[in-house]
């Protein structure tokens, strides 16, 4: 609507209509582009995930996780989603993390005092959930790839660095405010 | 940096192979279970990609884009940030695909390996649709007080934005 409005006054009328007859196509060019990357990756973690290497990894976890969130016991249920829920988006299983994530609110709300308030461990692992973990972000690369770049891969450390610090900021300031 | 980059990728298949191989997986049928799951959440986007991926290029060729974004260059300009990836920063904690839809539209004018293209891909790698975790997450417990979630969540974000920037100017 401000394109259009935009479009009028600044007499760009043409190119808008063109814009929108390319973007469609475009939109599904880039769907079909990504398709075929993205299946490739999600059947390798299929096999990942079936060996047990989620929940190997997710054990690497639980010595942090388990300072994180003091209030649980070591083998409670809530603090398995937790490690579970943290591997699954370190690998980029997107769809496994989300009900993981889902289920380890459940078991950490079963022991909040008021039920509608959130509590301090179920703030900071939602902040986690907002920072991204994900060792290899199968779209950014797959975008690379597709406009031509010399290598796709090249930003990985960047994103490694950048993620990483921000998660620890976020994890230290929903600390900080806990009071 | 160049080439270890371009070992991630058979490095990784490699070691879930041979992975698979040890703990005696049937290797095919597993991977095709996993491949369906990942072609159905490709398409499952693109309704909503086709709709956004319009609007961003409307926005662009109707000259609204230029306007935004030269409004808001002087904020970018006191930190360094590409004025391209201004309007980037302001979807990203929103909408995921609408994000990918600008970084695409980046990576279609700059080029994926021009700085503005580079700090994109690190902007756009390095967080998450912030809203849309804290509405799923907090939604299925029927939280209603998220406290200083949201705060927080976006302080973090705003930290990996001028990492993407300073990491990007550093490494490349």
């Amino acid at each position: 609507m401000i394109s259009i409005v935009c479009a009028v006054f600044t007499g760009n009328v043409k190119p808008l209509s063109d814009a929108i007859l390319t973007g469609a196509s475009d939109a599904i060019s880039l769907v079909i582009s990504m398709a075929g990357m993205m299946s490739l990756w999600t059947g390798l973690l299929g096999i990942a995930n079936k060996g047990g290497l989620t929940s190997a990894l997710a054990q690497v976890f639980k010595p942090v996780v388990k300072h994180l969130f003091k209030e649980y016991p070591e083998d409670s249920p809530a603090i398995h989603a937790i490690c579970m829920n943290i591997t699954a988006n370190l690998l980029g299983l997107g769809n496994a993390a989300t009900p993981l994530g889902i289920s380890a609110m459940k078991e950490m709300n079963k022991t909040n005092k008021n039920p509608s308030v959130a509590n301090n461990s179920m703030v900071i692992f939602t902040v986690m959930n907002t920072a991204s973990i994900q060792l290899v972000p199968t779209m950014m690369s797959i975008l690379r790839q597709k406009y031509n770049s010399a290598s796709p891969f090249e930003v990985l450390p960047s994103i490694w660095v950048s993620s990483f610090i921000a998660l620890a900021i976020g994890v230290i300031l929903a600390k900080l405010f806990e009071k | 940096m160049n080439t270890f980059s371009f070992y991630i990728l058979p490095g990784v298949i490699g070691f879930i192979i041979i992975f698979g191989l040890f703990k005696k997986i049937p290797l095919f049928d597993t991977f095709i279970l996993g491949a369906k799951d990942g072609l159905n959440s490709a398409f499952s986007i693109a309704p909503s990609l086709i709709g956004l991926i319009v609007a961003v290029s409307m926005l662009k060729a109707s000259g609204a884009f230029a306007i935004i974004t030269s409004l808001l260059a002087p904020i970018g300009n006191l930190i360094a940030i590409p004025k391209e990836t201004i309007p980037l920063m302001l979807l990203r904690p929103i909408s995921g695909s609408g994000a990918l839809a600008l970084v695409d539209s980046i990576f279609k004018s700059c080029g994926p390996d021009s700085f503005p293209g580079r700090v994109a891909s690190v902007m756009m790698g390095s967080t998450e649709t912030t809203f849309y975790a804290i509405a799923i997450y907090f939604g299925s417990v029927g939280i209603k007080s998220t406290r200083h979630t949201i705060p927080v969540a976006l302080t973090a974000d705003l930290t990996s934005f001028i990492l993407s920037v300073l990491t990007v100017r550093l490494f490349f």
